[in-house]
């Protein structure tokens, strides 16, 4: 039973799903392609927010091992929102600041990709790039990493795949700002 | 035919190859492509993982904006985003107090009516027969292994246009231009674009598990519809290698082999832009050497003639 406050709520109304549909079938997690890597693959997700264990959930490093392929939630025979509820979980974690260390990267990147849009009502690769590169370069230097993407950006331009100025502008940019301010985002 | 256009960042950035073979392809096919006012980001997959109130109001803004010049029908050539505007138009269409909200955020109104359609779609709505009457040679050295990825047909709910599990219909228009596609196994397994920076190890693995189902299964290239799958599949061959991939597999866009078939050829399409070679023999089409053409029976009947 729901009592008032229950963090399950949220997540519900974030998902537009109903945690209760899922009867632990195991679908879900068969067909995932990470689910190999996940400390809480799809299924065991499921039943920690069935049993309200929204805050251990959030903080499973298996929320950002996701792709967010949509196999989960297109395979539900409940048709459960799995991967809604991996979005909730993941929002919430954002906002309690409560990603494990493990997973900072892959957050990072998703916010440098966010402040790029805000920024420019579009992405700009090359400048969301170096972006998340110095950030996370400060956070936790990891040779490999930055030896890595290092070497896909020039990759990149070679082809004239990166383009170092944004192909047209939005020309209403304040207007962008508006709309992320509106939806309260935090980067 | 006209029809609204939302090109995403990905075809004015790292994908301006995509944008090329699908602006040359429909101008082929005469289909008029509108593009959208001032059209923002949509949001992708960082905007759902982060705030689901802004993965509903920036798809809605362009939704709003398509409202406001009239389109019946929006194509955005990348099935990210046009799962992002659909499913926002579906909510908007679905919740009166969600076009209310979405209206004061974007600042204009938006009731979600216009059609969001992915490559595909167009190509359907051209019609597959009419696109096969428009062909000039048949597409007979590709085998291509068509790969629809995760976005194509998910959520179905949202795209009920294939089958999410076994979808077809790209098979069935390159069989129309001659081309034999195989039968396969993961033409709906996520090649992991979504983590290309973040997380490598893992998307170079993928990469390795897809390509060489292909070439299991006897293709000689592999044909998208999504800017995303394209660049992964494409630049982190070299990566898949070291793991075991045994050998290089072309990566094309679903319109470039359309517009091969139409007469286009690879200079018109930016082949030069991909990581794995496209070999020579594919960069047009050519008629088939057992193919008699026209001209031979006529020769023969000389022959015969002379006799
Ligand atoms: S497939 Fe659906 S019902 Fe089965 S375990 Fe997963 S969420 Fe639960
Ligand atoms: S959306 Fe995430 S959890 Fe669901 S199948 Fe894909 S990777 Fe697994």
């Amino acid at each position: 039973m729901e009592k008032p406050n229950d963090p399950r709520a949220r997540v519900e109304e974030l998902a537009q799903t109903k945690l209760s549909d899922c009867y632990q079938c195991g679908k879900c997690t068969a067909g995932c392609p990470r689910g190999a890597d996940m400390d809480l693959p799809p299924t065991r997700m499921m039943r920690a927010a069935q049993l309200g264990q929204i805050e251990e959930a959030s903080k499973a490093d298996s929320i950002w091992r996701c792709l967010s392929c949509l196999t989960c939630s297109a395979r539900c025979p409940k048709s459960v929102n799995v991967s809604g509820v991996v979005d909730a979980l993941r929002q919430i974690a954002v906002e309690t600041n409560s990603v494990s260390p493990k997973s900072a990267k892959i957050i990072g990147f998703q916010k440098a990709f966010l402040r790029n849009v805000r920024r420019n009502g579009r992405t700009n690769e090359v400048e969301m790039a170096s972006d998340f590169e110095i950030r996370y370069f400060f956070r936790r230097f990891d040779v490999m990493n930055v030896v890595n993407t290092g070497l896909l950006g020039p990759k990149m331009i070679a082809r004239g795949k990166m383009h170092f100025a944004i192909g047209s502008p939005v020309k209403d940019k304040a207007l962008v700002k508006r709309i992320f301010d509106k939806c309260k985002v935090e980067l | 035919m006209n029809i609204g256009y939302y090109p995403g960042c990905a075809l004015h950035g790292s994908s301006i190859d995509y944008e090329t073979s699908v602006r040359a392809c429909m101008k082929a096919l005469d289909v008029q492509l509108d593009e959208l006012d001032d059209w923002i980001c949509c949001g992708a997959t960082a905007a759902h993982c982060i705030n689901h109130k802004l993965s509903v109001a920036l798809p809605a803004r362009n939704l709003g904006i398509a409202e406001k010049m009239k389109m019946d029908k929006l194509f955005a050539p990348c099935p990210m985003c046009s799962m992002e505007l659909k499913k926002a138009s579906d909510e908007l269409k679905a919740n009166p107090e969600l076009r209310k909200e979405m209206a004061e955020i974007v600042e204009t109104p938006v009731d979600g009516t216009v059609d969001v359609v992915n490559l595909i779609q167009v190509f359907q709505t051209v019609g597959f027969d009419a696109i096969a009457e428009k062909a000039k040679e048949k597409l007979w050295r590709f085998k291509p292994a068509c790969y629809y990825g995760c976005l194509l047909t998910r959520p179905p709910k949202t795209l009920q246009f294939d089958d999410p599990e076994d979808p077809t219909s790209m098979e069935e228009l390159l069989k129309k231009l001659g081309a034999e596609p195989v039968d396969w196994n993961s033409k709906t397994v996520c090649c992991g674009a979504g983590l290309t920076l973040a997380d490598e190890p893992a998307v170079a693995e993928q990469v390795r598990k897809i390509l060489q189902d292909a070439l299991d299964n006897g293709a000689n290239c592999v044909v998208v519809a999504c800017p995303m799958c394209q660049v992964n599949l494409d630049m982190r061959q070299a990566d898949a290698k070291k793991l075991g991939l045994t050998q290089d597999v072309p990566i094309f866009f679903l319109s470039d082999l359309v517009a091969l078939a139409v007469g286009l050829e690879g200079k018109d399409l930016d082949f030069a832009k991909r990581y794995v070679a496209i070999p020579n023999e594919m960069k047009k089409t050519d008629p088939k050497p057992e193919d008699p053409k026209p001209a031979k029976p006529v020769a023969a009947k000389k022959e015969g003639a002379a006799q």
